[in-house]
């Protein structure tokens, strides 16, 4: 309060003459219109660094935080063991730990799936994952079901929906055999935009 | 030393700390500002939201010097706090039902403003602020329960991924910025830790100081009466007439009033967490485990309620629009009518609005707990076959009870009001169908059921049949005979133990002397 009131009564004092108000030592301040010009450019010039300075640290910090959306991670070929653990006609619980992972994942990096032995030779692999939001469905060996225990998804053996609120069948992992071993092409979450 | 002289010794130091800082000039008015004299028990609820916010930032301090933010060890070391850290247990505790007060409380202020029509002129930015909040202590909630790093948290990650993965077109990258990567793990735990404990608790300290200012600039509403309508053009100046001439101190005479409400929930608050204890953590996160039933906590059972009733063909479109739709719409509220009427027994229909949207939440809640569309996973292992259902059948029936159990009919269907809701409970179901459309039921399934043809060998379809067409009450007809007035008697005396009955008397003689 006391301040304005001081600065008012500056101003007044300056009144007629063109000091532009700042007081002090007046007589050898340049006149207001140069002092506006110059005012005006150097606000100018602080915007400008600023905004450059602003763009330069803002490249790193969006980087980072949208570097996730933009980095491609590829699948690759996973070891799921031999053969001869997937009996002919039978589903199988297998785990693998995730190809893509990072050092902190602990055992958020291990990965489940349903291998199906369809016949000697020839395979279904299931994600985890259910086609509907992703919950973990589980195999019913008896009545060669698999049922989601979240809202009631089911799927038939070969994966395809039976009922429930899926809007597809299962996920599957690409697979081949070699040297007796069952390979899966598979790291990135399944999700409806793009099946593994 | 005289009494001026102690006096001043006080004085002084006071006095360059008001001098420095302006601190009392400060506050007095926030303290002495005048409330209405009509603003009784009903305005509470939002000091008590404070005061749980409160308790969230203290508590959530202390949690953070011995949380471990990793995925490989945050488990480890909530069970650590719980288990070997003196009174951590309770810290956790208080976290936990702090928050969920939290959201109550807020829920409550929300409806008592929007019951009351104080978010009319000119507190419309109150109600606006009012709802950014209420969606950042939601995340705060969302983002919380991820901290726990349990199966359900993993699990809850993985329906809000494959929720985010639904957005055309860029559904795969949001889904890669919101998990911070591929797959659920490290960097996911990282990225909503750091939403919890800076950037939603900053959002919401910054949000809680506009609400409060707001409150200040525009005075606290006085109780609706109906007949006082808001009049935009000279609104202000009446309300502050009426301060002037009728209005109280905030301090003490509202503030004693909050002062014993949140007295009494701070202390409920100590209560139920010490009697209750700490939410969670939940299994393992380890996602190799699957024998998990993923269940949100309370504020979002209602989200998972909806979800799981959605009609499948189109609930991406109701996933992904109706959450903006929501927001937009508590958003505009002050502005679809920011002035008329206040008393809700002059707005009818705001009020059954309100009745309307709380009965959802509850029901929807319900739902979400009581989850019938899923399958009981363990029903066919677990559940025994009620005995009314077994006693005196033939060997066949008897097989085919077995059969029902071995094929997990029991998961999706009740019998003697154990097993899965997800279908009809078949206690009387001789009564509605015949063996024939049973047998097609099951072999073809439909409406919902899984075909079991392929999977049922044609003994085991005798049997199950056989079994399935005695279910139905003694006294009434079964369908194996379309028009049939009497249930055929079965060949083996069904000797049922029933209120109607008395006990032991053969299902044929009942039967007969039924009035059916
Ligand atoms: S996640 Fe499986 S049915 Fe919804």
């Amino acid at each position: 309060m006391s301040d304005d009131s001081k600065g008012e009564t500056k101003k007044e004092g300056c009144a007629g003459c063109d000091c532009g108000g700042g007081g002090g030592a007046g007589g050898s301040l340049p006149p207001v219109a140069q002092q506006d010009a110059r005012r005006g450019f150097m606000f100018k010039f602080g915007a400008g660094l600023l905004g450059i300075g602003g763009i330069l640290a803002a490249v790193p910090i969006v980087g980072y935080i949208i570097g996730p959306a933009r980095s491609r991670y590829r699948n690759e070929w996973v070891d799921l063991g031999v053969t001869t653990l997937y009996p002919s006609g039978q589903t199988r619980f297998a785990t693998f730990l995730n190809p893509i992972r990072q050092p902190t994942d602990g055992d958020a990096a291990k990965t489940a799936c349903w291998v199906r032995c369809v016949e000697a030779g020839k395979f279904q692999v299931f994600a985890i994952n259910c086609a509907h939001l992703g919950c973990p469905v589980r195999w019913f060996e008896q009545s060669k079901l698999f049922m989601c225990p979240c809202h009631g998804g089911v799927y038939y053996q070969d994966g395809t929906r039976a009922a429930g609120p899926p809007p597809r069948g299962l996920f599957e992992y690409k697979w081949k055999v070699e040297g007796g071993k069952l390979l899966i092409d598979a790291g990135r979450l399944p999700g409806l935009e793009e099946s593994v | 030393m005289n009494r001026e002289a102690l006096i001043q010794i006080v004085k002084q130091p006071v006095q360059w700390i008001e001098d420095r800082t302006g601190v009392i000039a400060f506050s007095t008015p926030l303290l002495s500002h005048h409330v209405p004299r009509s603003a009784k028990w009903w305005y509470v609820f939002g000091s008590a939201t404070l005061m749980f916010f409160t308790i969230q930032i203290v508590t959530g301090v202390c949690l953070g010097t011995m949380y471990a933010p990793s995925a490989s060890n945050a488990w480890e070391s909530l069970r650590y706090i719980d288990e070997e850290i003196p009174l951590g247990w309770m810290l956790r505790a208080l976290h936990g039902w702090s928050s969920s007060a939290m959201v109550v409380m807020m829920a409550i202020h929300m409806l008592q403003v929007f019951m009351h029509g104080s978010f009319k002129f000119p507190r419309e930015l109150n109600w606006i602020t009012g709802v950014f909040l209420l969606l950042t202590v939601l995340a705060l909630a969302f983002t919380g329960q991820v901290m726990r790093w349990d199966q359900d948290a993993y699990w809850g990650l993985g329906i809000g991924a494959a929720i985010v993965d639904r957005v055309p077109v860029f559904g795969d990258q949001m889904r890669a910025l919101m998990l911070g990567g591929p797959i659920i793990g490290g960097e996911t735990l990282n990225r909503f830790f750091a939403l919890h404990v800076f950037i939603l608790p900053g959002a919401a300290i910054g949000l809680v100081g506009v609400h409060m200012a707001l409150i200040m600039k525009n005075g606290i509403s006085e109780m609706p009466k109906p007949g006082e309508i808001v009049v935009p053009s000279t609104y202000r100046k009446g309300f502050e007439e009426r301060m002037e001439k009728s209005g109280v101190p905030f301090f003490p005479d509202a503030a004693q009033r909050d002062m014993v409400f949140c007295g009494v929930c701070l202390i409920l608050l100590v209560f139920l967490a010490a009697y209750y204890g700490p939410f969670g953590p939940g299994g393992m996160p380890d996602p190799t485990l699957i024998n998990t039933n993923p269940r949100p906590d309370y504020p979002f059972m209602w989200i998972f309620g909806a979800v799981s009733l959605l009609p499948p063909a189109s609930e991406t479109a109701i996933m992904l629009i109706s959450p903006v739709v929501g927001i937009v719409i508590l958003v505009a509220v002050p502005f679809l009518s920011n002035s008329g009427e206040r008393a809700p027994s002059r707005r009818p229909g705001m009020m059954l609005l309100a009745v309307f949207v709380v009965m959802a939440i509850v029901a929807l809640t319900w739902e979400g707990v009581t989850s019938p569309w899923s399958p009981v996973m363990d029903g066919w292992s677990a559940l025994p076959t009620p005995t009314q259902f077994v006693k005196g059948r033939t060997p066949l029936q008897m097989q085919g009870a077995v059969v029902f159990q071995y094929a997990q009919c029991r998961n999706c269907h009740e019998l003697g009001g154990f097993g899965g809701k997800r279908g009809p409970a078949l206690d009387e179901i001789a009564t509605r169908m015949s063996p024939d459309q049973i047998v097609r039921q099951v072999q073809q399934g439909g409406g919902n059921m899984p075909a079991f043809g392929k999977n049922l060998n044609s003994a085991q379809m005798t049997a199950i049949v056989g079994f399935l067409s005695t279910l139905r009450p003694e006294n009434e007809a079964d369908s194996s005979i379309p028009g049939a007035q009497l249930p055929l008697p079965i060949k083996s005396p069904l000797v049922v133990n029933s209120p109607f009955t008395g006990t032991g008397v053969p299902a044929e003689i009942s039967a007969g002397v039924s009035s059916r």
